[in-house]
């Protein structure tokens, strides 16, 4: 499903990316680990597509396309989702046109009408309630005046409106507290089926107690310096990342 | 020398202006000339003009509709304003007069006028002379002076005492000319103690051919009145638009001022508010979407004149293409007027790499217990913003228009006439999608 070759990225001319592999199958759930600077949000936000990173060598195969010459929304249309460690507070945007523009867009991209309202407000509030999102919240201004956990839930919930093929959570658990981890995480669990895939980006383990990986990769400096199964997770919250330097 | 050619017309035709005018408006023009003879039109020589210099619009051939020939149109029939069914209480200015179909226009309380000037001087004389042409200060404003001596009729909304007009009241004022034509009309605004209205003033030319048009609109709030004063400017790019507003508020008085432009050509307000008596309130707004090689300037001077005064002004701009945005914000606060709270806020979206603002705050405060601040930020559209929208599959060109439109949310915020809120957001939509066209909905230029 994502391929990624030999990727190397910067920002404003710093090279933060420096040779990085890896191979994501459907069904599968990666962790990627790493202490703080080591280019964890960095593929993330390249993946993604955001323009303040420049691709310097390298390839990301994503279901078969070569997506670095794509812009961002082609690459959503196509089934990438990120969901963001920050996300933005967008006032005088309503939720609910957000969503309605991005699930109409989606549809354009599959060759399908516009949603029907009364299916698209069924469908908000299905999600709504499988997040445990307060009613208010889709009823204001993208972010605006949302807590930390609450716009982590929010990421969630548009995860849940688009149905990606391959998610992206870049430090969803951070700002959550352990409840609303749990929620978040059971979302995440939901949207799983055998066709999806997701990338987990997180500097815990915590997350990985309620969302388990099929692999770990931990990142440094820019490289990933180890890949295993789920247990060098563990390894991690018990050892740290210094073991893992030489 | 630009003026020569008015001030002759003035003196060969005088008879002639006065002869299809009324007494009031007469009695002034000649004071009138004698100012715009000694100071011309404003040009950029000006402070308060150095980015506009009006007089250029008058450096051409300009018709003047003098002897009051009647242009042939019947907007009851075939005009359909971009704001319909707010109001039952329709009326129109064809250029610089009042159009009269003789009908009854129903829907306002007994004594309360909406109607054309002329009309009004004949039947409220007392009345009229006591407010006409008092506001409307043109001793240092050559663009006001030259309305004076020209304008043969206008609009007045007149609301007797403790009279509330729930339903706000419409005039559609349409441009129509085969020439250059000048075109200077009046608005004025009476609300005498108590008493409570809304108007609703919509500017739209029919012809497309250069139109310079001065319009001097003069509010007078008594003793505890309310007056809502919007106005939405959807002229082609041919038209320029020089408008001086001036108001005079009373104690315990709130006056809304909102001007919204959405399509222009050249565009200079003059709004000059003055708090009179204490406990009253202003709140301005202010919003301009241009592009292509558009020109908007909003000058604001806002005179604290008593204690206890608020007053909240929030102009926003979106600039596209080569477009050009001048606001000027004066706030001045006189020595008396202590316990002022005066806030304005300025805030313009630069949407192009070739598109211009130029904006300035002023504020002169000579007392010394008040609340006074200013914010001002001129910026492009925010990346970060730009690329959450996009990773949510919203397109480029979609997303910008999301945010610009989001931009605009807060100024329409101010408005007092839900549908009026309601009909503006979709028409702020259209017009970022470029689908508002030139007389989109009028029948007439079909």
């Amino acid at each position: 499903m994502l391929s990624i070759k030999k990727l190397h990225a910067r920002v404003e001319g710093k090279e933060i990316l420096k040779g990085i592999n890896i191979e994501v199958k459907p069904g599968e759930i990666h962790a990627i680990m790493g202490p703080n600077g080591s280019g964890k949000s960095t593929l993330a936000s390249v993946l993604a597509g955001n323009p303040k990173f420049e691709v310097t060598r390298g390839s990301i195969l994503f279901l078969g396309k070569d997506i670095l010459d794509m812009e961002p929304e082609d690459r959503a249309h196509l089934g990438l989702f990120l969901s963001f460690q920050y996300p933005i507070e967008i006032p005088g945007v309503s939720m609910v046109n957000f969503m309605r523009a991005a699930v109409n867009e989606h549809r354009k991209y599959q060759g399908l009408d516009p949603i029907a309202a009364g299916d698209f407000l069924k469908l908000m509030r299905d999600k709504r309630e499988m997040l445990g999102m307060d009613k208010q919240l889709v009823s204001r201004s993208v972010n605006e005046g949302f807590s930390g956990g609450e716009k982590k839930r929010n990421e969630i919930f548009q995860m849940a409106m688009l149905n990606p093929k391959l998610a992206i959570l870049d430090e969803t658990d951070s700002g959550l507290d352990i409840d609303a981890l749990r929620v978040v995480a059971a979302g995440v669990n939901k949207l799983r089926t055998p066709e999806n895939a997701t990338i987990l980006i997180t500097h815990y383990q915590r997350l990985l107690e309620y969302i388990k990986p099929d692999f770990v990769h931990v990142l440094q400096n820019g490289v990933i310096v180890k890949s295993a199964g789920p247990e060098l997770a563990l390894e991690l919250e018990e050892r740290g990342y210094d073991w893992l330097e030489n | 020398m630009i003026e020569q050619q008015y001030i002759d017309l003035f003196q060969q035709y005088k008879s002639e202006i006065d002869s299809n005018s009324v007494g009031v408006l007469n009695d002034q023009r000649d004071a009138a000339f004698e100012t715009f003879k000694r100071i011309g039109f404003p040009t950029s020589k000006i402070e308060e003009y150095i980015h506009s210099d009006v007089s250029r619009a008058f450096d051409t051939e300009l018709g003047l509709n003098i002897r009051n020939i009647p242009i042939p149109v019947s907007p009851y029939d075939t005009f359909k304003c971009d704001v319909p069914n707010l109001s039952t209480n329709l009326h129109f200015l064809v250029n610089d007069r009042y159009y009269d179909n003789n009908n009854q226009i129903e829907g306002l309380p007994k004594g309360v006028y909406a109607g054309g000037m002329i009309e009004f001087a004949k039947l409220y004389p007392k009345v009229f002379k006591e407010y006409y042409g008092q506001g409307a200060d043109y001793s240092d404003n050559g663009l006001v002076a030259f309305n004076t001596m020209f304008a043969p009729d206008g609009f007045v909304f007149y609301i007797p005492k403790d009279v509330v007009v729930e339903k706000p009241v419409q005039l559609v004022n349409i441009l129509r000319g085969g020439v250059e034509l000048s075109v200077n009309r009046r608005i004025l605004i009476i609300a005498e103690p108590g008493a409570k209205a809304k108007l609703l003033v919509c500017d739209h030319a029919v012809d497309d051919v250069h139109f310079v048009v001065t319009q001097v609109t003069e509010i007078f709030a008594e003793e505890a009145s309310e007056i809502d004063f919007y106005e939405l400017e959807e002229n082609s790019t041919k038209v320029t638009r020089l408008t001086s507003l001036f108001t005079a508020q009373q104690s315990h008085t709130h006056v809304i001022a909102s001007n919204i432009t959405l399509h222009n050509g050249y565009t200079r307000n003059n709004y000059r508010f003055r708090l009179l008596g204490e406990h009253a309130i202003a709140t301005i707004g202010g919003l301009a979407i241009v592009d292509k090689n558009q020109h908007i300037d909003n000058y604001a001077f806002l005179d604290h004149a008593t204690p206890n005064c608020t007053s909240n002004e929030l102009f926003k701009y979106v600039l596209q293409d080569r477009s050009t945005g001048v606001f000027c914000g004066k706030i001045l606060v006189e020595k008396d007027a202590q316990k002022t709270l005066a806030y304005q806020t300025n805030r313009n979206l630069v949407a192009s790499p070739d598109a211009r603002m130029f904006a300035k705050p002023q504020l002169e405060i000579y007392a010394d217990d008040v609340k006074c601040s200013h914010g001002l930020t001129t910026g492009h559209l925010d990346d970060d913003a730009m690329f959450y929208l996009q990773a949510r599959g919203i397109p480029t060109e979609e997303a910008k228009m999301l945010l610009m439109v989001a931009f605009t949310k807060d100024v329409l915020e101010l408005i007092n006439i839900e549908s009026l809120k309601e009909r503006l957001e979709f028409l702020i939509d259209k017009r970022f999608r470029g689908e508002l066209m030139r007389c989109g909905s009028c029948n007439v230029c079909q």
